[in-house]
């Protein structure tokens, strides 16, 4: 079971943003005593995220939650768009899989950096990633 | 708009970046970069990215065409002083930058560049270490 | 349970506690080098007094019910620092069911002459102290897992020392298995090493790995790719002949990876790679005697 501890929402709209975003992250992350290693995987999965949302869908917004599953903390960041959604998800979690101009390492590669990885998306309406990155994991 | 100055030094580039990159300023560094090799006619280009904490998969592709437009151009690429958060983070999101050459820190880097430079019909090998046992 | 019985108990607190008491010290598993006799007592008088003061006719069988909480706390705190001080299951056990006889046995001497009341009686308390020794279980195996935990934590933090076996060479022997958790602990603490001393060559001894799967095989790849990045080189060493059968016939490509199958020929390599060589002298060095 996963507690949320503290909830955070940040508008993505243009670049600084982005910048504004990875500070959050990063101060969230050192709040719960996370190790460095840790804490730049988890903000480079964000910036991988942030950049899709920013490419394919205008941007949208991102929750940074500390979250608790008993034994240890974690950050858990939720990044929900209206964009045009992907239309086949298992091809887009494929190394290599890209539909802009980029090396198709988003996806894939952002799931191999952190612990949880869930993505859900609607062709038209938008697409939500959530990621958790334990303190320890 | 800021930008990231570009040293000269014999016929080496320097680079040091200071600032956590976002993609504007590192698509500036790749034009500004390959500009300077080629007026500069310079046979090196080092990069000291050890101030940087975050290298996602754009900056990790900026630092690949670097190193790729500067080899048409002649000039082979260091990239120096790399964080282990960095190299780790880069492995597992499946970027090893192949074709960038690397050492630990700027007077290592500046050796493996004039190795590299003394010796130019030798391939561009990954490893630094294969310059040593080629002898 | 009848309005007697909930009272019955609430009278004859100090009896039980007299009753169970007698119960633990004559128990063999008594275990006074853990636990003071005064202490054993003051956390029987304890629960004895949780137990009977929440226990009312409504709540008996109803283990959820929230008046059992204030108990549920005081046995869980006992049974946590039980499993930490050492206590088996059994000694722990024993504690929950030794009151349950004390209770009993003052079931039986209030209702002699009425088998009936006593058999319902006793049925109902049996149940509530049942389920109370099953939270105890739970609670004990709880604390005995954090305990585990935190071990397994320790031993991960203490057995990868990173050792300096020349300037600018670093060597790192791994000893028991490789699993994901530990491979970050060793690929962290080598490359950190790496950054602080400024060494090129970094080699990683597998002598103490009892297997290498594809997993692990994966994870050695990646320690290697990532010390490559930041511009060292790292070489594999004692790689038995039963370890080299395994890699290939799981079909594991190491081709990109430096090799070597003793520490010593690692050594000999990365001396090689530095320009450094190692010989007998002619002259005998002369002692000071």
């Amino acid at each position: 079971m996963i507690l949320s501890l503290s909830k955070d929402t940040i508008k993505i709209s243009q670049e600084q943003d982005v910048v504004f975003l990875k500070n959050r992250v990063k101060e969230t992350a050192v709040k719960i005593k996370m190790g460095l290693v840790n804490q730049t995987r988890i903000i480079t999965a964000a910036s991988e995220l942030v950049r899709n949302m920013m490419r394919y869908a205008n941007g949208g917004n991102c929750v940074i939650e500390v979250v608790s599953s008993g034994r240890v903390n974690g950050v858990r960041l939720t990044f929900t768009d209206k964009g045009p959604g992907i239309p086949d998800i298992a091809a887009a979690m494929r190394d290599g899989f890209s539909t802009g101009r980029s090396l198709g390492l988003g996806l894939p590669g952002t799931k191999r950096l952190v612990n949880e990885f869930d993505i859900k998306s609607k062709v038209g309406e938008g697409t939500t990633v959530t990621i958790v990155k334990w303190a320890n994991g | 708009m800021d930008k990231i100055p570009i040293l000269r030094m014999g016929s080496f580039l320097l680079v040091t970046i200071q600032v956590d990159l976002y993609d504007r300023l590192a698509l500036n560094l790749e034009a500004d970069l390959v500009q300077m090799v080629q007026k500069t006619n310079a046979r090196g280009v080092l990069i000291d990215i050890s101030a940087v904490s975050i290298v996602d998969s754009f900056m990790g592709r900026i630092i690949g065409n670097i190193a790729s437009m500067s080899k048409i151009l002649d000039a082979e690429t260091v990239v120096v002083g790399m964080q282990p958060a960095v190299a780790i983070t880069l492995i597992e999101l499946g970027l090893p930058l192949k074709g960038v050459h690397t050492a630990l820190n700027m007077e290592k880097g500046m050796d493996l560049l004039k190795s590299m430079i003394d010796t130019p019909e030798e391939e561009a090998n990954d490893q630094p270490l294969d310059d040593f046992v080629a002898e | 349970m009848s309005f007697n019985t909930s009272q019955l108990l609430q009278k004859k607190k100090k009896y039980i506690l007299e009753l169970w008491m007698k119960n633990q010290l004559a128990d063999e598993g008594l275990r006074e080098d853990l636990i003071s006799n005064e202490e054993l007592r003051s956390q029987s008088e304890e629960l004895i007094n949780s137990l009977v003061g929440n226990l009312s006719s409504e709540n008996v069988a109803d283990i959820n019910s929230d008046e059992w909480n204030p108990v549920i706390e005081i046995l869980g705190g006992i049974a946590i620092t039980r499993a930490r001080q050492g206590f088996s299951p059994r000694e722990t056990g024993s504690f929950v069911f030794s009151l349950k006889d004390a209770l009993i046995q003052v079931l039986q001497e209030e209702n002699k002459n009425d088998a009936k009341v006593l058999f319902a009686e006793s049925l109902k308390i049996s149940r509530i102290m049942d389920n109370l020794s099953i939270v105890t279980f739970e609670t004990f195996i709880k604390g005995r897992e954090e305990v585990i935990l935190r071990q397994t934590d320790e031993i991960a933090e203490i057995s990868t020392p990173v050792i300096r076996v020349w300037d600018g060479i670093l060597a790192l022997p791994i000893i028991g298995t490789l699993d994901s958790a530990r491979t970050q602990i060793v690929m962290e603490n080598l490359l950190q090493e790496i950054v602080e001393t400024g060494s090129s060559i970094a080699i990683l001894d597998i002598s103490g790995v009892p297997a290498v799967d594809s997993l692990v095989a994966q994870h050695l790849i990646k320690t290697v790719s990532a010390t490559r990045l930041m511009g060292a080189e790292c070489i594999i060493s004692g790689i038995r002949p039963e370890i080299a059968q395994t890699v290939v016939h799981l079909g594991i490509d190491l081709s990109n990876i430096i090799t070597k199958s003793t520490l010593a020929s690692a050594l000999a390599y990365a001396f090689k790679a530095m320009k450094l060589e190692v010989r007998k002298t002619s002259t005998v060095l002369k002692s000071n005697f």
